[in-house]
Formats: C-alpha cells, structure tokens, sequence
C-alpha cells in the first residue's frame, strides 16, 4: 500500500504539502472522536452502571460485583447463554451452508438468475419485527401450517415447536435462517465471481470434474469470504432480539431467552438497569472475543503490500 | 464467474444426459428454496386481500374469495396509530426525512474515511480503523440511554435531526469498512500520478476515486438504506412522539395494539407498505448489489 | 453524469433537512398537552379521543404520542429516553408503581392545589388514590379501575351442560368435568406470563384469602411465599393447566376470549378488559355472558388502575394545559364515557352506575363496599403490588411452573428464592 502522505518532490515543504499531511488526519477525526464518545465512551459508561445499584434510571451508587453476582445465579441468564450457543452455531452454520449451496447453484449460468437472486435476498428488506410476526403465524399450530396440512389431507401432521418449550427455539433459528440466508448467498455470490478464470480453465484442462473443481480449487479460495459471513451471522445472531420479541416473547415459559432479550428485560422491563449492564457487559466480552481475532488477521493481511 | 460452467462445457462431445439431468435437479432444488423463501410473502399478500371475515374463518395459503383493496387502502389512510386514523401515510415522509440524509451523510463520511485510510496513510491508522470497526459490533440497547443524554444535550431530542445523528454515528463503522476494502484494492498509481500533477486532497477524491466507485457506493446505500429504514429502538426512544415519527413505529402501533379486534388483512397490509420502499431498492439495485461486494466489501 | 447526480442529490439533501428543521417555530406557548399512552387502536383509542375533543373544545390542543407494545413495556423504554433526553412529555400512562418510581426522580408534578379544589380525596377509593399521590403529593390522575379477578362463561354452553356460575373451588371443578364430558375446552387461555400471573393472582387470593395475599405478594414475606398455603396454591394451579388446550401458548388473551365466544371453550380467567371483547362480538354481559368473582375470592377486588401521570413542566401555558387535561381525566362525564367502552369501571366515585352492564355495576358496588373491609387489592400481575423486578421473578416462576411439570414444592420454593433475589 503506497504512502502518499510525504510530498511528491523531496525537500519542497510549502504550507500546502504541510495540509496535505495535516487533512487526512482532520477528514478522519470526526469519525474517531464520534466513535471514541459514543461507542467506548457509552461502553465504558456501562461497565460503570454493571457497578452500581442502578433500578429505574442510572444511579451511581458503587456496590462492586454484586450485579455479576445475581447476573451468574439467574438461570434465565444460564439458559439466555445456552440458548445463544444452540441458536448462533445453529444459524450460523446453516446460513453459511444455504448460502453456499444457493451461490454455487445460482453460479451455474441460469437466465432468471437476477429473479431468483432477489427472491432469495428480499427477506432481508423486512423487519425482524414483521418477520416474528408473520412466523408466529405460519408456525402457530391452530392457525397455520399444521391447520394447512390438515385441510390438504394430511391430518397426521404435526408441527408443535413453537409452543414446546425445548423445541421452540429451533423456530427462531428457522425465521432467522430464512431472513438472512439470501445475504450470505450475495456474499458468496460475489467471492465465487471473483475467482480468476485463468485457473479453472487450466483444471477443466487437466480433466477435473465440476464437483472436484468446486472442492479443491474454488471452496478454498474463499476462505476470506467464509470469515465474513461468520462475522456477519454472528453479529446478527447476538443481536437478536427483536427477532425473539415478536415470535415468542421469550416463551413458551421463559425457554426462549436469549442474552439481548435478557438485557432489554432487565433494563427496561424491570428496572433493573445494573443487572442489565452487567448482562451487557458479558455479551460484549463474549462479542469481542470472536470479532477481535477477526479484525486481528484482517489488519496484518491489510498490511501486505 | 460461470467461468467453472464454461470451463466444463468446454470438454468436448455433446451435452450427456446425466448433464441435462443434473440441469433439471438444479432447477428444481433452486425451485424449492424459492417456494420456501415466497411462503410468508404469498401469505402476507393474500391475507392483505382478503375480507376480516374470511382470515378469521379460512386458512393460510386459501386464496381470497372476494378480494378486497379495502385493507390496502386502510393501512395507508384510515387505520390509526393512537389517535390519528390517517394511515401510514404521514409517517412514511418521516421516515424518508430520516432515512436519506442519514445514508447519504454516512456514505460520504465513509468514502472519506476509506479514502485516508487506504491513501494517506499514517501511523496508526490500522488501530484507528479497528476502532472504528468495532464499532459495528454494539447491540443498541447499551447506547439507548447515554445517546438520550447527549441528543438532549445537543438540543436534537424528539426530532428527525436526534434520528439522523444516531443513525450517521451508528452508520460510520459500516460505510467506513466497505469503502476502505473497495479502495484498497483501487490502483495506486493512479493516485500517485495524479499527485504528480499537484493534485490535491480533495482533488484526488473528487476526480478520480469518486467517479470510479459506483458500485460500492450503491452497496453501502443499499445496507445503509435497509438497516435505517428498518430501525425501531431507536425510532420508538428518540422520536416516540407524533412529530417525528418513523414507518417502523408507526406499524408497531398498528400491530400490537394490546385491545381492541386485531385487523390481520389490515395489519399484513400495512407491514408490506412499510417494507415497500426497501423492496423497491432491492429489486432496481440488486445486480449491483452482488458486484459491489465483489469489489471487496467483505473479502477479506 | 455521476457529477450532476450527485449534486442533486446533496442539494435535495439539504433542503429536505432544512425542512425537517423549520416546523419548530410553531406556538411553543400555546396550550397544548403531548400525552403518551399504549391505547393505540380500537375502542380505548375511540374512548381517549373524546378526551381530546373535550379539551380542544377548552383550547388546549392534543399532541399524541402513542407506542404501542407489551402493556406499555416499548412506551416505558420511550418514556425513560425522552425524559433521559430532558423532553418529558406532559402526562404518560402509568401503571401501579411506576408512578411512584417516577415519582421518587422527582420529575412528576404536584397537582394538590387542584386536587383539594376539586375533591379528588372525598371521590376516589383511597386503595387508588394511594398510587396517584406521592409524599403527600398528588401526582397522576387516574382514570378507571380494572378488576382483575374475574371468571367469564358462555351462558348458552353453561345450560348446555346444565351447570351453574361456580362459587368455590369444588364447585368449580365439578363444572370444568361438565365442560370436558361434552368436549369443549373448560378452560380459554392465552399462555403468556402475564396472563398466567393475573389467574395465579386470583388463586392466591381463593386459596389464602385477602390476609394472605397481602402478605405474600405485598409484604413479600418469604414464608409466605415458600410455604404450604403457597403449595396448595400451584397444586389448584396445576389442576387448571389440565382445563385448558394444547395450543394455548403464545396465544394473545383476545384470541382466547375469542375461544369462548364462538363455543370452544367454557370459560376464562380474565380481567374485565374482556367484556369489550364479548360486547363487541354481540353478547351481553350478564345475559350471554356471565361474570362471576373467580371461585373462592368474592371478597377480594384485585385491581389495576390505569393511570395519568403528570411530569413537571417549566412553560406556564403547558402546566396550564396540564391542569385542565388532569380536570378533563377527573370529569363524570368523561370517566363515564370512557369506562363505557374500555369494560372498567370509573375511579371517579361520583359517577352513576345506571348506564354500566350488570357485571360493570357489580364492579362497581364492591369498589364501594370494600373500601372499609381491606377488599381493595392491589394486583401483583399488573404492576400494582411490587416492584417491576419482584413482578418479573414472579412472572417467571409461575410461566415456568405451568409450562412444565414442576411440583407445587419446587415451584414454590423457586417463588420464594427468585422474590428474595429481586427485591
């Protein structure tokens, strides 16, 4: 990556070649100094709250780690966390592997690939809140899909997820899936475009098979583009709360909890606003844990030329 | 990058029937998907045409016996939002108030950012851009309040500047990573050339990074324009009054109503009005959707 | 090209901004009162509107903010970021002891000096005036008074199995068998926590009695709360989770009054928010409908009042309007009109019962009567008999006891450690 930032022609050093050292920075600060206040400075403030006896509104009475304290023998936190775990590896995966397989389909030359590709990436333009909703629907057992089966013929079908409370959370993972999917299908989309043609020629003339060129060469080469959609779903799987509002509320009973529900519950619902920081604070660390090794390889690969 | 099916249909000798059979599985598997992924969109529209009656007796997938646009035009002019039985109509302006100077605000930001950080390097600036990346990772709920704070501070409370300020500041981290990955792979030489000449700063940017970063730029519109658009915390804390507005409130006041008799034709009427203007862009942008992302948005 | 695209664009831009920034010149010293509020459709939105034209004809005009969501939960989160932001509203729907939360930040407003003109404490039951004052301070002006203990039954299907309005538990059961022999669900209801709390309220209270539910759910005393008395109430619980149907989870309580009217379920366990639902379908409160006290607590008015809390305002026209909007609330004539429709009955004493439905006039001789006999309850699942966190641990105990198989021990002790947990 060249570096622009010393004057073309050595030892000339007008006062424009000294703006032009100083801009950049200028151009950049609003963005850092907005980030530095209302990202870390808000994250920071926070951590602050997870101290304090905080209920309704902020309060700044220190009490130490109490908040963690109750935070670790709430077992709504314990099955939030659980669920986290089921729905993130769940959701991610099988985004990913939807995605995948919908790109390399869709890679295949196909004349309606512009309909079909927006017909798979459209869920993405509906709210989480409207999504719930319309899920809530089409998975109730009295109104949609199990009242359909029935009215076709099949009356041995059953589809009860929603309302039991170890299967509901599988329901979300199905509307989540199918919200985000398309997007990781441009993902990858765009990553199997990218490859040069150049080296599949040289394959298909050594003889490799459609299957085995895909195996070997391309899947390979699209590591970066996996690490993205990881990124991507992850971020979108710790977020989920609307998501969870709208189909379940958390129920049946409290069995669809996840860490952001927990959060805007203690916070909001029950005035329990150190409780929640605390909360927050855990998803956070759990949040940086996967994305600073993330941003780690992306800057030293950056760095490369 | 049908290069790999060029490359196969390159071997010689006529297509073999396994061929066109594995063509045939290929339509049908993608047939499935888009069935699946339809679904709730046919049920949501078919529900918006159908008569109250008629929700409340028939089922899902059953077309509508006497089709009506009466719950379409409710959702857009009659239905109410607390008091005011206008209609979606109101807030829909809202919402494009707020929502396009926020992606055109944050666009611009971000190409500039993208542009230092890949161009005009200094030490420091990988920590720099990191920090701003981390940005993204936030779940709002954490800034609700502190942000209250300093929208009040700022004088913005309760208006649609407070929401295209939010939204800006939320907005960066995004629009600052896919503009940096698309000019990093830009040529330098370009740009060194162009120095050459004595061009400056803002030159360089307007001439000659600008005009060549179209696809990027309707990448970041359309993320920007569907994660803003689509927001309701932030809609329904900084703006909950009838002023300001957003769609996405709006709706959710059409919705979840906790009385009174539930209009699922209108309701589904109304959902679909409310995501209209994201499935327009969508639609006209998609193609360029794809491209841009190819142009390193997200690769690594 | 791009050029000229993107300059249209920046100056589109600009203007639309500059328009989004101009309205604020509008009348800041007008009377107005911006009010928020979860009534956002239907009947209550009809019944709030002619507040609204009641104070235009006064001059004071009407600014609407509602949000809609959960019983009030997306207006709260509002509510706490607005006044966060120093953008109080004039006056917010409040229920139960949020009002003293709000209270207790000072940020409320005295209304007293109108309170004492217009005899507010000589026309509302002191059980609800204790929420509406603060210190000694009157703070929000309530509107009506729900009544939570309610059992609502088909009337046609009640003669069908030749069964009568249950008054005890025994009774209760043997009628609940009647309805399951003839195949319809005994039981309508909507599996979602707060509802499941409103009838565990209703059990405490039929089990233990009044004295009782005081003290487990007022006074939070962990024997109370972990004891046997406690126990039995689950093991009465657990015998209504049999009375009901498989999909009852997630189901809203409309749905489930929905059930009742067209015959597939006997009876619900709802507040009298129901009757609007039964009114509007054509049935007549008393006549196809019939409403009893659920079995065991006709002694107890488990309430829940809803409320309108005023914050302090520095505009003199604005607290002008603020006091005309907390006279309007107090009037006969509006509290009549509203509670008409909403299915409550009114917090203003002085209102005539004539016009209410038998059920609303039952309501509305037994806020009276209880006044002197400690009958006036104030409801755990609505926010009125312990704090937000107390309510919540509560809420989860009792969601997860009826959504499992849990014994009434467990569960019972699980009430009293998630109780000593929040509190």
């Amino acid at each position: 990556m060249a570096v622009i930032s010393e004057p073309a022609v050595a030892g000339r050093r007008s006062p424009f070649d000294w703006l032009q050292t100083i801009l950049p920075k200028l151009v950049l600060a609003p963005s850092f100094a907005v980030t530095i206040v209302c990202v870390y400075g808000f994250i920071l403030f926070t951590l602050y709250l997870s101290m304090t006896n905080s209920a309704m509104l902020p309060s700044f009475t220190w009490v130490g780690l109490v908040q963690y304290g109750k935070l670790w023998s709430d077992p709504k936190w314990t099955i939030s966390l659980v669920n986290l775990g089921i729905y993130g590896v769940l959701y991610i995966c099988i985004s990913t592997a939807i995605g995948l397989l919908l790109a390399i389909l869709l890679d295949q030359r196909i004349r309606i690939e512009g309909a079909l590709r927006t017909i798979y990436l459209y869920p993405m333009a509906i709210s989480f809140i409207v999504t719930g909703t319309a899920w809530k629907w089409i998975l109730n057992p009295g109104l949609g899909l199990d009242k359909l089966m029935h009215s076709l013929g099949w009356t041995g079908f059953t589809f009860d997820w929603l309302i039991d409370g170890n299967m509901a959370i599988y329901t979300i993972v199905i509307a989540g899936v199918w919200q985000s999917s398309g997007f990781v299908m441009a993902m990858f989309l765009a990553g199997l475009r990218g490859v040069d043609s150049d080296i599949l020629k040289a394959a298909a003339i050594d003889g490799a098979t459609l299957p085995q060129t895909y195996r070997r060469i391309i899947i390979p080469l699209m590591r970066p583009v996996f690490l993205s959609a990881f990124v991507v779903s992850a971020h979108l799987a710790i977020k989920s709360f609307d998501l969870v509002k709208a189909m379940t509320d958390g129920g049946p009973g409290t069995s669809t909890w996840t860490p952001a529900f927990y959060m805007y519950a203690t916070t909001f619902t029950r005035n329990q606003m150190g409780l929640g920081a605390a909360s927050a604070v855990i998803m956070l660390a759990t949040i940086s844990a996967i994305i600073v090794p993330y941003l780690y390889s992306e800057l030293r690969g950056g760095r490369r030329d | 990058m049908a290069a790999v099916t060029d490359a196969a249909l390159m071997v010689p000798g006529p297509r073999s029937t396994t061929q066109v059979a594995l063509r045939w599985l290929l339509f049908a598997i993608l047939g499935v998907f888009a069935l699946v992924y339809l679904f709730p969109l046919f049920v949501m529209v078919v529900t918006s045409l159908k008569t109250l009656d008629e929700v409340r007796a028939g089922n899902l997938l059953s077309l509508p016996q006497n089709p009506t646009v009466e719950p379409w035009v409710s959702a857009w002019s009659t239905t109410c939002v607390g008091l005011t039985c206008e209609g979606l109509k109101g807030y829909f302006l809202n919402s494009i108030l707020m929502t396009v100077p926020a992606v055109a605000i944050s666009a611009v930001i971000g190409a500039l950012n993208g542009y230092v950080l890949t161009k005009w390097r200094f030490r420091g600036d990988g920590v720099v851009f990191a920090l701003i990346l981390f940005g993204c990772f936030i779940p709002f709920q954490i800034v609700l309040l502190p942000m209250a704070r300093t929208l009040g501070l700022l004088g913005l409370a309760s208006s649609t500047p407070g929401l295209v300020f939010v939204h800006v500041v939320y907005g960066i981290c995004f629009t600052t990573l896919f503009f940096r990955n698309y000019y990093a792979a830009f040529p330098n030489d370009l740009v060194k050339s162009a120095m050459i000449d004595g061009a400056g700063f803002f030159r360089i940017f307007w001439r000659i990074l600008l005009p060549n970063s179209v696809p990027i730029i309707v990448v970041t519109v359309i993320w920007q324009f569907t994660n803003i658009w689509n927001d309701f915390l932030f809609g329904v804390s900084f703006a909950g009054g009838g002023g300001a507005m957003p769609v996405t409130v709006a709706l959710n006041n059409i919705v979840n109503s906790s009385t009174g008799v539930k209009e699922y034709n209108v309701h589904m009427a109304a959902a679909i009005i409310a995501a209209l203007p994201t499935l327009v862009v969508y639609v006209l942008a998609g193609r360029y959707f794809v491209r841009g992302l190819m142009a390193g948005a997200v690769k690594g | 090209m791009l050029k000229t695209y993107l300059t249209a664009t920046v100056a589109s831009l600009l203007a639309l901004t500059a328009a989004a920034y101009a309205p604020s010149a509008a009348a800041q010293a007008k009377e107005e009162v911006e009010v928020m509020h979860w009534w956002t459709s239907g009947g209550e939105a009809a019944a709030l509107n002619v507040l609204k034209e009641q104070l235009q004809k006064e001059g004071v005009a009407w600014k609407d903010a509602p949000v809609a969501g959960g019983g009030g939960d997306a207006a709260m989160t509002a509510l706490r970021a607005r006044v966060t932001a120093g953008d109080k509203p004039t006056s917010v729907q409040l229920l139960g002891l949020a009002i003293r939360d709000w209270a207790e930040q000072g940020v409320l407003a005295d209304l007293t000096p109108l309170a004492e003109k217009e005899h507010w404490a000589d026309h509302i039951p002191p059980a609800i005036a204790a929420f509406s004052t603060y210190d000694g301070k009157w703070v929000a002006a309530p509107v009506n008074i729900h009544r939570t203990n309610w059992l609502w039954i088909n009337k046609k299907l009640l003669d069908k199995v030749g069964g009568k309005a249950p008054t005890n538990w025994d009774e209760f059961q043997a009628l609940a068998k009647k309805f399951k022999d003839a195949g319809i669900t005994p039981l309508a209801h909507g599996g979602q926590p707060w509802q499941e709390s409103t009838i565990f309220d209703a059990i405490v209270v039929s089990v233990g009695g009044n004295d009782f539910y005081k003290k487990a759910f007022v006074d939070l005393d962990p024997d109370a709360l972990g004891g046997d008395t406690m126990q039995k109430a689950f093991d009465q619980f657990r015998v209504l989770r049999g009375w009901v149907d498989p999909n009852f989870s997630g189901r809203d309580w409309n749905l489930a009054s929905a059930m009742v009217i067209n015959g597939e379920a006997g009876m619900q366990v709802m507040g009298d928010w129901a009757k609007g639902e039964f009114i509007k379908a054509g049935l007549k409160p008393g006549v196809d409908i019939v409403c009893v006290p659920y079995p065991g607590s006709e002694k107890a008015f488990l309430f829940n009042s809803d409320q309108f809390a005023m914050f302090s305002l520095d505009d003199k026209a604005r607290q002008d309007a603020q006091l005309k909007l907390a006279s309007a609330i107090e009037s006969p004539s509006f509290q009549e009109s509203f509670n008409l429709v909403k299915g409550s009955i009114p917090a203003n004493t002085e209102v005539k019962p004539d016009k209410f439905d038998p059920c609303g006039q039952k309501s509305m001789a037994d806020r009276d009567a209880f006044k002197s006999t400690g009958g006036m309850l104030p409801s755990l699942a609505h926010g009125h008999a312990a704090s937000a966190a107390v309510k919540g641990a509560i809420y989860d105990v009792v969601t997860n006891f009826f959504n499992s198989n849990q014994s009434s021990a467990d569960a019972a002790k699980a009430l009293a450690d998630a109780v000593a947990l929040a509190k």
